[in-house]
């Protein structure tokens, strides 16, 4: 493949990094529409050239499933497009998804050795283009189905690492089932994230591919309730669960006036639009109401995420009310910019301390107090300290609380012998074991909150030695012959 | 991917309340007293909760009792058998635990009633003595008189207007129940919020455990959106999956007869979009 880029790396260094295509922020700050088109092919070519072809490619380390970047941008290069997102879906079963939604600056980006004294190559917009061109193109084909053959595996949570699960479960011949307890698939990437930056559309093309590997979506299953993990091995004939429930039970701050009318968590904000349409009330029936004004409490995406679904819901002014400084909010950067382009204003280094109501018992402030930032915590983090005397009221009549999740503890409560912390995290080794044999978790279940991809890499492991475990159940079962059973 | 449940059967117990069977076999092998479901109508429609009132499991329906207040709840009291429901999921929340000795009260107000009578039986079957008392605002809204008498050792039925039973509100009926039958050890109300807030004030200083079951607005019903939170005890509960029986003693009913108003304006807009829906569609067939 080598050889098609015919640029000296002195002339590729001289080209800037390419820009993608936005909606100006005046016409996207009300509607729902996608704010980053990503590149067209030309911007996507020039990109791709800037590109070093690195012998022992540092940007592929950086990701956390390890796509074959350098190789997919050659093929992007020889405009081998359909080539090229192959070679990414070797590694990640939800390219359209990555390539707009993982934090590529502090993963695949923040490796590529040209950002040491240039700007590392755009590489999630890349990948983003090759998954765009292929679903633009009608060229979406429907993977070779495998030939199921092998045990039943059951997958709890149909999230970004269940879905990634399930993909090479199903390519490795197993039949796999995954339960969801929504009525519809996704995690976080269907009630949390908005449409604004991942589509719809998009997302129910990328699970229908893994569907059609074979996987089947049973939705409105809440395991733990409707079925428990006891009842799935020995009712239901499953030789194996893989545990991918997320981290979806909201944190509220703990200060007075969190009940008001008015205040939401931003779990219920995001799922009353993202799944629930709201924002198409009535002619969809759940409602949701946002005041005038909004604070949102919060720096990391599902923060930025819900401050600017305010905006998009009729919000004249929305303020992001977070404690540490800019620089410290763990929220895509590209993200970050957008909303303030989008005019959303910035509270840094503030806490709210009280949230106000009315006689109506609905919320008409916040008060907050300013921060200090002191030494440095065991995390490298300077610890948030309160100033005395600096309180200050922002009338708002909505709040909604970003401040983070937990893991819902159904299934742990309902599963003698599965190990969980005291947060309720459950306990894997590496190969995402957990202390019951043939259970498998991982994602923000095992992880406690993080990263599409990171939850995504957990699904992979996790489907490598679910793999294993079942070979060697076979293997004691039928001592001859079994390694060459059509299985793996 | 898609799931689709039954409507096997479908009677109106009153003009406003509907009892439907619905075809739904996970739900039933597991179901419990005390279980609710959330339940999604149509694509666009609005997830509400309904508690399980009862549940076949060989033949794999629950049985659902439904007033029509609003939007979604007329629209599913106007489904017909044969017709589907979109989503059901569940058994979602605690069960109510069963203990099978002693005196109990079991106090419907409503569609409550709809709600208590799965305890009710549950508790006589265990073999508590049950005495229940229903009331509804007027003759025709009283539901399931006749099931509740069936595990019940005494029933007293009250109407506001005084149509049927004795006039007046469940507390009346009762007040005397407490004062004939001193023996009875805990009440179970379910009904609107401030009757069971007004049960609650007149058995506390009793000292009598009372429980209640919470009709928080719900969204997903598993504890992922926080929306169901009720404060008890002065701590934050979600309803969903804390609940939805609480002690009424430690419930703060104010704030959740506030919350559960926190969308009324844009209900009405949604049923009245619905009232013209019907309306329309009722020309269009004729
Ligand atoms: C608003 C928001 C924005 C985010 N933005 C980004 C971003 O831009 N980039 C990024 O990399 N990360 C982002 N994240 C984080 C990322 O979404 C998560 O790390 C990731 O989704 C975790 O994947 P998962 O599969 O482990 O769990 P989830 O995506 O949470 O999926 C878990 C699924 O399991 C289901 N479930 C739970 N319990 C049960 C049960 N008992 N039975 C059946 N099903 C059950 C849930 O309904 C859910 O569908 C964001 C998170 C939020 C909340
Ligand atoms: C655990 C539980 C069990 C219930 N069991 C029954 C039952 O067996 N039979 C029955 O008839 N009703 C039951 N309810 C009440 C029922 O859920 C509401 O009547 C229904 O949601 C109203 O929806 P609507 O669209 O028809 O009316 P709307 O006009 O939308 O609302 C009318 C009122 O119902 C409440 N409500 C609205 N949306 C929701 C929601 N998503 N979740 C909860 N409450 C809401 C609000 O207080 C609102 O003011 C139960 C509620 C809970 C929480
Ligand atoms: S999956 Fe994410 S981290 Fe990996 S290459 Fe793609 S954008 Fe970068
Ligand atoms: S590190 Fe950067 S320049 Fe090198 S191969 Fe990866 S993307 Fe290309
Ligand atoms: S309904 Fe969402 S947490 Fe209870």
């Amino acid at each position: 493949m080598t050889g098609v880029n015919t640029l000296r790396p002195a002339e590729r260094l001289k080209i800037p990094r390419q820009q993608a295509i936005e909606r100006p922020p005046e016409e996207r700050c009300r509607t729902f529409q996608e704010v980053s088109l990503g590149f067209d092919e030309e911007r996507a070519l020039v990109e791709a050239s800037r590109c070093l072809e690195c012998k022992d490619a540092a940007c592929v380390k950086g990701c956390p499933v390890n796509v074959d970047i350098r190789g997919f941008i050659e093929l992007l290069l020889a405009r081998d497009h359909l080539g090229a997102i192959n070679r990414i879906r070797e590694a990640n079963a939800l390219p359209a998804v990555c390539g707009r939604v993982c934090p590529q600056e502090t993963q695949c980006e923040l490796m590529c050795v040209l950002g040491k004294k240039y700007t590392p190559i755009a590489i999630g917009k890349l990948e983003r283009f090759a998954a765009d061109y292929e679903i633009r193109h009608g060229l979406l084909l429907p993977p070779p189905r495998a030939q199921p053959g092998g045990e039943q595996v059951a997958i709890v949570g149909s999230g970004p690492s269940g879905l990634a699960c399930a993909a090479d479960l199903a390519r490795l011949g197993y039949r796999v089932t995954i339960f969801e307890a929504l009525h519809a698939p996704g995690g976080v990437l269907r009630y949390g994230i908005p449409e604004f930056r991942l589509p719809r559309e998009v997302l129910d093309l990328e699970i229908q591919r893994i569907e059609a590997l074979g996987v089947e979506i049973v939705t409105n299953v809440v395991v733990g309730k409707t079925a428990t993990i006891d009842e799935l091995f020995e009712e239901w004939r499953f030789a194996a669960v893989y545990l991918a429930t997320g981290a979806g039970t909201p944190h509220f701050m703990g200060i007075p006036g969190e009940n008001l009318v008015g205040v939401y968590s931003a779990n219920e904000f995001l799922t009353r639009v993202n799944l629930m349409q709201a924002h198409r009330f009535p002619d969809f029936d759940t409602p949701i109401k946002v005041g005038r004004t909004v604070a949102v409490i919060g720096g990391g995406n599902t923060a930025v995420d819900a401050v600017r679904t305010a905006r998009r819901l009729g919000a004249q002014q929305a303020y992001l009310i977070y404690r540490r400084s800019r620089d410290e909010m763990p929220a895509r950067r590209e993200e970050i910019l957008h909303a303030e382009e989008e005019g959303v204003r910035f509270i840094l280094l503030t806490t709210p301390i009280r949230i106000l109501g009315g006689p109506d018992n609905r919320v008409c402030g916040i008060e907050c107090q300013r921060i200090a930032l002191g030494e440095p915590d065991m995390t490298g983090r300077r610890t948030p300290m309160p100033i005395p005397g600096s309180e200050f009221i922002l009338p708002v009549q909505t709040v909604i609380e970003a401040i983070g999740a937990r893991v819902n503890p159904i299934i742990q409560t309902t599963t003698p012998g599965l190990e969980s912390d005291a947060r309720g995290t459950v306990v894997t080794d590496e190969t995402k074991r957990t202390s019951r044999p043939g259970v498998f978790a991982g994602g923000d279940l095992a992880r406690g909150g993080a990263t599409v991809i990171l939850a995504m890499r957990d699904g992979r492991v996790a489907a490598a030695s679910i793999d294993e475990y079942l070979r060697a159940r076979r293997q004691a079962a039928h001592p001859v012959g079994a390694a060459a059973g059509n299985v793996g | 991917m898609e799931s689709r449940f039954p409507i096997l059967a479908k009677t109106m117990l009153a003009p406003t309340i509907a009892r439907v069977i619905v075809g739904a076999p996970l739900v039933a092998r597991k179901a419990r007293a005390g279980n609710f479901i959330i339940v999604r109508v149509t694509e666009a429609g609005e997830r509400i909760p309904l508690t399980i009132v009862d549940a076949d499991p060989a033949g794999g329906t629950i049985t659902l009792i439904v007033q029509a207040v609003g939007k979604t709840t007329k629209l599913l009291c106007a489904l017909q058998q044969g017709d589907v429901l979109r989503d059901v999921v569940g058994p979602l929340g605690n069960p109510t635990p069963i203990v099978g000795c002693g005196i109990v009260a079991c106090v419907g107000g409503g569609v409550g009633t709809a709600e208590l009578y799965p305890i009710a039986r549950a508790l006589h079957q265990a073999g508590t003595i049950v005495h229940a008392i229903i009331g509804a605002r007027t003759r025709e809204l009283v539901i399931l008189e006749r099931e509740m008498a069936a595990c019940s050792t005494s029933l007293a039925v009250t109407t506001d207007d005084g149509s049927y039973g004795r006039r007046g509100v469940v507390t009346d009926a009762l007040g005397d129940l407490l004062a004939g039958t001193p023996e009875v050890g805990a009440v179970y109300a379910i009904g609107p919020l401030v009757m069971m807030k007004a049960v609650v004030d007149l058995v506390r200083p009793l000292g009598l455990a009372t429980y209640v079951s919470l009709n928080a607005i719900m969204v997903d019903g598993t504890g992922m959106c926080g929306g169901c939170r009720v404060t008890v005890n002065g701590q934050m509960k979600f309803a969903c999956v804390d609940g939805p029986e609480f002690d009424g003693t430690a419930v703060d009913f104010d704030e959740l007869i506030v919350r559960n108003r926190s969308y009324a304006d844009l209900e009405r807009i949604g049923d009245q979009r619905l009232t013209c829906e019907l309306a329309s569609a009722g020309t269009e067939t004729r």
